[in-house]
């Protein structure tokens, strides 16, 4: 799918809607610390052999100490697949899912993806997540079908609210057209 | 320190430099390892049934997370461990899926130090199959300016990725 071009927020949005822009949302915390064994995990999986992930030495030279690779950070947010008392499927991107629904929108695609790198995650920090609605754009049709594009940030923090990470999405929230 | 450490200076790179191709062949074990060790538990990153007769996908397909872990290690790889990534944008174009070969590749786009002093390199890094384009990824990495400057040292102020 090409770029989109994502208008400014429609001034028709319904009040529901528009109300929550810019407004914090979904301020959730992290399952469990930031820790080691996923470090290796992921850097296994790729190869990454920097030795700031491997070698305590370079990392307290280097970062202060070890950290954690900064491209894992939604790593520290994704829920459990399972876990006890849990009745509902937990959803990482709430914020999307209420559009959608909101919109009456059955189907919905990532169009792009940028992260923002901030203070270093490090072993032991206990993240929490907030998600903000930034825009929602007009009525709009593609070759995927009819719906609004909308740009949500997924902030993280760490235990000291230090800012440590962005994530902004833009998503395409469609109905399909009549074949 | 134990490991030999090789950091790149940002006096060593000038726009239009490329970075040195990484190849590697995927396997499902690609697919679904990446998967796990970024938490996702979507089927379509596992499941091969549910991959094809839900999603309409050929295969299992390799999940953005774990296509920006490779993206990391890529850059990492050329800038050595002071090398501090600062911001990453990703535009899907196609699925990454087993038996396929995927090529890492990058140009250097722009140099500069920014009102702070930090130094910048800014790439565009392309992931391939076949020459088919399945991700771009604009990639704005901080270097040291000096052997004696370090990026990871910046903090609040001084660090405006």
């Amino acid at each position: 799918m090409s770029d989109p071009t994502v208008d400014p927020s429609d001034p028709d949005l319904p009040p529901e809607v528009a109300a929550t822009i810019g407004t914090v949302q979904y301020e959730t915390p992290g399952e469990f610390p930031v820790e080691q064994g996923y470090v290796y995990t992921s850097c296994s999986s790729v190869e990454n052999g920097n030795p700031l992930f491997w070698d305590p030495e370079v990392a307290a030279d280097i970062t202060d100490g070890p950290i954690a690779p900064p491209t894992m950070i939604s790593v520290w947010f994704r829920p459990h697949h399972w876990a006890p008392g849990r009745t509902e499927v937990a959803l990482p991107l709430q914020v999307h899912f209420d559009l959608k629904a909101a919109f009456d929108l059955p189907e919905a695609v990532m169009t792009d993806n940028t992260i923002v790198f901030h203070d270093p995650v490090r072993p032991g920090d206990l993240l929490h997540t907030r998600q903000i609605l930034r825009s929602v754009s007009g009525p709009k049709t593609t070759k995927l079908g009819t719906g609004r594009f909308w740009v949500i940030d997924v902030e993280y923090l760490n235990q000291r609210d230090e800012l440590v990470g962005v994530e902004t999405y833009t998503g395409f929230g469609y109905r399909r057209a009549a074949a | 320190m134990t490991t030999e450490v090789r950091s790149l200076l940002l006096g060593d790179v000038t726009a239009g430099d490329t970075l040195p191709e990484l190849g590697h062949d995927v396997t499902a074990t690609t697919i679904v390892l990446g998967a796990l060790a970024a938490r996702d538990w979507r089927p379509m990153h596992h499941d091969h049934d549910f991959a094809v007769n839900r999603n309409g996908t050929q295969d299992i397909f390799m999940n953005t997370p774990n296509q920006a872990a490779w993206f990391e290690r890529f850059v990492t790889d050329w800038t050595g461990p002071t090398g501090r990534l600062g911001r990453m944008k990703f535009r899907m174009k196609g699925s990454v899926y087993p038996g396929d070969h995927m090529v890492l590749s990058a140009t250097v786009e722009d140099v500069a130090v920014d009102e702070v002093g930090c130094g910048w390199a800014s790439l565009l890094v392309t992931l391939a199959v076949d020459g088919d384009t399945k991700t771009d990824c604009s990639v704005r990495v901080a270097l040291p300016t000096a052997p004696d400057d370090n990026p990871w040292s910046r903090r609040g102020d001084q660090w405006r990725p």
